[in-house]
């Protein structure tokens, strides 16, 4: 199957700034959205605005040629989101914290053992994940991503708090599943080295 | 990706999810539960000490003191219903689900009332008991509480939710909540004592239903909505 994320004349203003103005994109499957810019341009508010949490001044984002808005369960069906905080619960342990996810959206068929080890998490199951530190409870986070079965991937500064290897394996993975037909919306500071079709949207 | 075969999670076990994480929250921090609990406890004890232990007194004021407690109580454990969801971002995991939010927001306030409420309820016949509330009445006191407190919780929700976003947000929740939270109170006292009276009561029994049946089918949409504005 496959998707396509649009977007059409998009405007944002958030208290007296206007963040971006007529910005338009179509993102098709296999594909990487790329949205660069220093701190506090907008970045998150745009990827905020494309989940649908934010109002629009103007313009509208479509999924499959169907507004957003109108389709949200839907849309939020097809998506998980990375966002800067993890949304993981401290007092819980990573399968508490990952069996609650599964409820919320479809889940891929993988075998949850082997993306732990992906991610060398497979030691830290049975900790609460207040004891775990930053970049681990980042790779938790990477988890939930890659056990739901959703073509579109929003991830906001996925490189945060990881190391060198850590980068590696995110951009491996985001190359992984754009190659299954997915996409991906990433917005990043560092260089993104990522074999796929990639569109740029730098924000002033 | 998204094979005809992979199956959507069914729209309840969004519902089942959100309450048995926060159950299991709550167990594992069980402060947090027993905080409104002792604060019920503390002020039901506290006010013979203050107007004297007179019977005649401690019969009047009674079912007045519990559900003014009970609603203190209630209103205190509001505040962190959504705000440590709101601080570590799985709030906005749940806004972008694929379950209803509603749904979502009910299974939360479930929690809630199975944690804060329903404490308060089963706690209640202790406290009545010190009030000298003949036994025949307290099972009525009982009844209003349960009816009440999940009127509250869902009221709260709505109070919560809006309020979430706002730092400090406790006595504005409160202000918000209070003009809809008068007639449960209202209307769970004046049982209460017209029970104790002899007198018939049944008609606030009712009433304190049919608020709580209004509230539970209109509040959490109405809490969906809040969440969504607040965390724009």
């Amino acid at each position: 199957m496959t998707a396509k994320l649009s977007a059409d004349n998009l405007t944002l203003i958030r208290g007296e700034r206007c963040l971006f103005e007529g910005l338009e994109f179509a993102l098709e499957s296999g594909g990487l959205l790329l949205l660069e810019g220093r701190n506090g341009c907008g970045k998150t508010s745009l990827m905020r605005a494309i989940a649908g949490m934010l109002t629009l001044e103007t313009g509208e984002i479509f999924w499959n040629d169907v507004p957003v808005l109108k389709q949200r369960q839907i849309f939020h069906g097809d998506l998980v989101w990375l966002a800067h905080r993890t949304g993981l619960k401290g007092d819980l342990n990573m399968i508490e914290n990952l069996h609650f996810e599964e409820s919320l959206r479809p889940q891929s068929s993988r075998d949850p053992d082997e993306v732990y080890l992906r991610l060398g998490i497979e030691r830290l199951k049975r900790l609460p994940l207040r004891s775990l530190s930053a970049g681990q409870q980042r790779r938790v986070a990477l988890a939930r991503m890659l056990l739901a079965d959703v073509p579109l991937w929003l991830m906001d500064e996925p490189f945060t708090n990881l190391d060198r290897e850590g980068r590696q394996l995110v951009m491996d993975l985001v190359e992984e599943h754009l190659g299954r037909g997915g996409m991906c919306v990433m917005a990043a500071h560092q260089d993104v080295d990522i074999n796929a079709p990639v569109t740029k949207i730098r924000l002033q | 990706m998204n094979d005809t075969n992979t199956l959507q999670p069914g729209i309840l076990s969004g519902l089942w999810a959100t309450a048995r994480r926060d159950l299991l929250l709550a167990w594992k921090r069980p402060g947090d539960v027993l905080n409104p609990l002792f604060f019920f406890a503390m002020v039901c004890t506290l006010f013979p000490l203050a107007v004297g232990p007179s019977a005649e007194q401690l019969e009047f004021s009674g079912p007045g003191v519990l559900w003014v407690a009970a609603l203190l109580a209630t209103l205190l454990s509001l505040n962190s219903l959504f705000l440590t969801d709101f601080e570590d971002g799985s709030l906005d995991q749940l806004l972008v689900s694929s379950q209803p939010l509603p749904v979502l927001a009910l299974g939360k306030t479930l929690a809630h009332w199975l944690t804060s409420g329903l404490p308060l309820v089963l706690v209640s016949p202790l406290l009545a008991i010190t009030y000298r509330m003949p036994v025949s009445v307290v099972p009525v006191m009982m009844l209003t509480l349960l009816l009440g407190t999940i009127s509250l919780s869902l009221l709260g929700s709505i109070g919560a939710a809006l309020t979430v976003g706002l730092h400090r947000g406790t006595a504005l929740l409160s202000l918000l909540i209070l003009p809809l939270a008068m007639p449960v109170l209202l209307l769970g006292a004046n049982t209460v004592s017209l029970a104790a009276g002899n007198d018939v009561y049944t008609t606030g029994i009712w009433a304190l239903g049919a608020y709580a049946i209004a509230s539970l089918s209109l509040a959490p949409y109405a809490t969906a909505a809040a969440l969504r504005i607040s965390n724009e």
